[in-house]
């Protein structure tokens, strides 16, 4: 019973997400490319939710993971002839160098974790408001350093000729091995220590629980998961540094804390049902009709409906669409026993 | 660093302590410090980090914006920034800070960084990315010459801004009964409240104050900045976060330095680092930033333990 109900938490955020990319199949090719950006946000989203969720801790770095998993798995991708047009100040190795589709991820992943982990010796060390601030302060320092230094990326130019490998195959399978992984890490001892301190430190240090050494587990394997969603992105669009800054940022945690922040499925509800809200307001900037009704709102809409339902969530109902909980059958008989 | 220490260290010093430099630096620490008074101050009362002060900056000075490109007359144009930011502020505090007493720091900084977004978008879908000028002030630009020194009029009345304000502050602080009633509440919420003081009351005062130098400081920018786009004050804002943070949330007094310190340090960078490494200024000061956190998390200017928080 208990095996079956745990397995129920993987299997209902797994089954969102296929379900998510088999109504992709069926739409026109257009609308395809928002079901493809809904699955690749579930991987970010739950790959935040690994640290923030199981830590209660809030980062403003992730971004800065995903930006290091796209600079890697975007650079190694681009066929060697087509890499002076956008970045021809290299270094030799990376100009000379180009890898497949699934060792770019591999390698996006790798970036992204390792950098975490470099980042989360010193920082983990840090909570409460230090802590957010200090992870703002690394978003900040990366952004400006792949921003300017032509070495080892584009600097300020679009990615353009990265293999688009990410279809609606990938970014689903992607999707699930990081809903897996969250799974996985959030059922391990590992996990449970960690969400123990963060439920009350004091006690889970009393038990002998390192809140620095699982903070810094989950910091690494969140920014591994974050690294790995990057990869996925950059093999999708052709994107350049402005993307991976504020605004994803900001998106990523609105889709958590409006899903829910210490809950697997919360994290994959918040990012498809921000995901769908926002592809709808999409579609209505550019002009769409519905039910006989023209409709037309400005462009720029968007983000004033995503962050005004942001605040109403967090003043109404302040735990998330799905108050943080897992996915759990209605259990039957339960009232009669009662 | 290290090869940037190696070889420039002699030029930086120098250029660091060229009076140009100084008295530049000091006047953006002296803006940065009214920005820091916003944010600790709210947060003393409210125990709220407001991600969204810098949109009030903003707000004000399109508000300026929009008068001068009416050919208003400049008091017209300050009075409007007065009345945009401040009704603003209270409209913030009744519909977000309010509701969310009480909730812990992390739901309300998400809900200020979400209310932050909100603001930048409407001004962008408003104004356009481009955004406006705002050309009444300009005049202020003008350097005039002391002891040899070339000082630009703007930065001597930010200076004597800043200073005015942070006394007139201080007396309000200590020598009236509202400024009781915040130190009060900025000490301990909950008794202060059973002892009589009204949540309500302080805390609107409170934003009242952190909105009206809000408005100051963004008639003091587009003094300097005068093209003013839906991102204006953003970078501002979040240096001044973090030099609020460094120097120590606890104490206004503490919040304070470490605006004025983060400022006057990015003055510093800015005037004297060599052109080919100034475009990795921000690298520079977040790089301060979190080696000053490790080494001192509850802030620089704070004695014995901070507050103890999770966010």
């Amino acid at each position: 019973m208990r095996a079956r109900h745990a397995f129920v938490e993987f299997a209902a955020p797994a089954a969102l997400v296929v379900g998510t990319a088999l109504l992709g199949t069926v739409v026109s090719q257009t609308t395809e490319i928002y079901f493809v950006t809904a699955l690749i946000s579930v991987s970010t989203v739950v790959a935040l939710y690994v640290f923030v969720g199981n830590s209660g801790v809030l980062s403003f770095g992730h971004i800065a993971f995903f930006a290091v998993g796209v600079w890697a798995a975007g650079v190694l991708s681009v066929p060697v002839a087509e890499k002076p047009a956008t970045m021809p100040y290299l270094f030799d190795f990376l100009s000379s160098t180009t890898v497949g589709n699934v060792p770019s991820l591999v390698v996006a992943a790798l970036a992204g974790g390792v950098f975490a982990v470099l980042v989360g010796l010193p920082l983990m060390r840090l909570s409460g408001l230090a802590a957010g601030i200090a992870t703002f302060a690394v978003l900040g320092i990366t952004n400006n350093l792949l921003r300017y230094y032509e070495k080892i990326g584009p600097g300020l130019n679009t990615f353009s000729s990265v293999p688009e490998t990410t279809g609606l195959l990938q970014a689903a399978v992607g999707a699930v091995i990081v809903i897996a992984a969250a799974f996985v890490y959030q059922r391990s001892r590992l996990g449970r220590q960690l969400r123990a301190a963060r439920e009350d430190p004091a006690a889970a240090r009393a038990v002998g629980v390192s809140i620095y050494r699982q903070r810094l587990w989950a910091f690494g394997l969140s920014g591994l998961l974050i690294g790995f969603a990057g990869g996925l992105y950059i093999h999708f669009i052709p994107i350049n540094v402005d993307a991976v800054y504020l605004d994803l940022t900001f998106v990523t945690l609105a889709m958590l804390v409006i899903g829910g922040t210490t809950s697997l499925w919360g994290a994959v509800v918040g990012a498809l049902f921000v995901s769908a809200l926002d592809s709808l307001l999409a579609e209505m900037e550019a002009g769409m009709t519905l039910f006989g009704w023209n409709i037309d709102i400005p462009d720029g809409s968007r983000i004033v409906v995503v962050s005004s339902i942001m605040a109403l969530v967090l003043i109404l109902r302040p735990s998330g669409l799905t108050g943080g909980r897992e996915f759990s059958l209605p259990r039957i008989g339960r009232r009669a026993e009662a | 660093m290290g090869w940037i220490i190696a070889s420039g260290l002699g030029n930086f010093v120098h250029d660091a302590l060229d009076p140009q430099v100084q008295v530049d630096s000091i006047g953006l620490g002296a803006v940065f410090a009214l920005m820091a008074v916003g944010i600790g101050l709210v947060f003393g009362v409210m125990r709220l980090v407001n991600f969204a002060y810098g949109q009030l900056i903003m707000a004000g000075a399109f508000a300026l914006a929009f008068a001068s490109e009416r050919g208003w007359p400049v008091g017209v144009g300050i009075a409007l920034c007065f009345v945009v930011v401040l009704a603003l502020s209270l409209a913030m505090e009744r519909a977000v800070f309010r509701p969310l007493r009480g909730q812990s720091a992390a739901v309300m900084l998400i809900a200020t960084f979400a209310v932050s977004f909100l603001l930048q978008s409407i001004a962008l879908l408003w104004f356009g990315p481009l955004g406006k000028t705002a050309t009444s002030l300009v005049d202020l630009n003008r350097p005039i010459s002391i002891a040899g020194t070339e000082v630009r009029k703007i930065t001597i009345v930010a200076i004597v801004t800043a200073a005015i304000c942070l006394v007139l502050l201080v007396l309000l602080l200590n020598r009236t009964s509202i400024g009781l009633h915040m130190r009060a509440t900025a000490l301990d919420a909950s008794t202060a409240r059973l002892l009589g003081v009204r949540a309500n009351m302080v805390s609107v005062v409170s934003v009242v104050i952190a909105g009206a130098l809000a408005a100051l400081v963004a008639v003091l920018f587009t003094v300097q900045y005068p093209t003013v786009t839906p991102t204006y004050a953003l970078q501002e804002t979040i240096l001044v976060l973090a030099g609020v943070v460094v120097g120590g949330m606890s104490r206004l007094v503490s919040a304070t330095l470490g605006g004025f310190l983060i400022g006057y340090v990015s003055g510093l960078l800015g005037g004297a680092l060599p052109s080919s490494q100034s475009q990795y200024l921000p690298s520079f000061l977040f790089g301060l930033v979190i080696l000053v956190l490790l080494v001192r998390p509850d802030g620089l200017f704070t004695r014995g333990r901070g507050l103890v928080e999770r966010v």
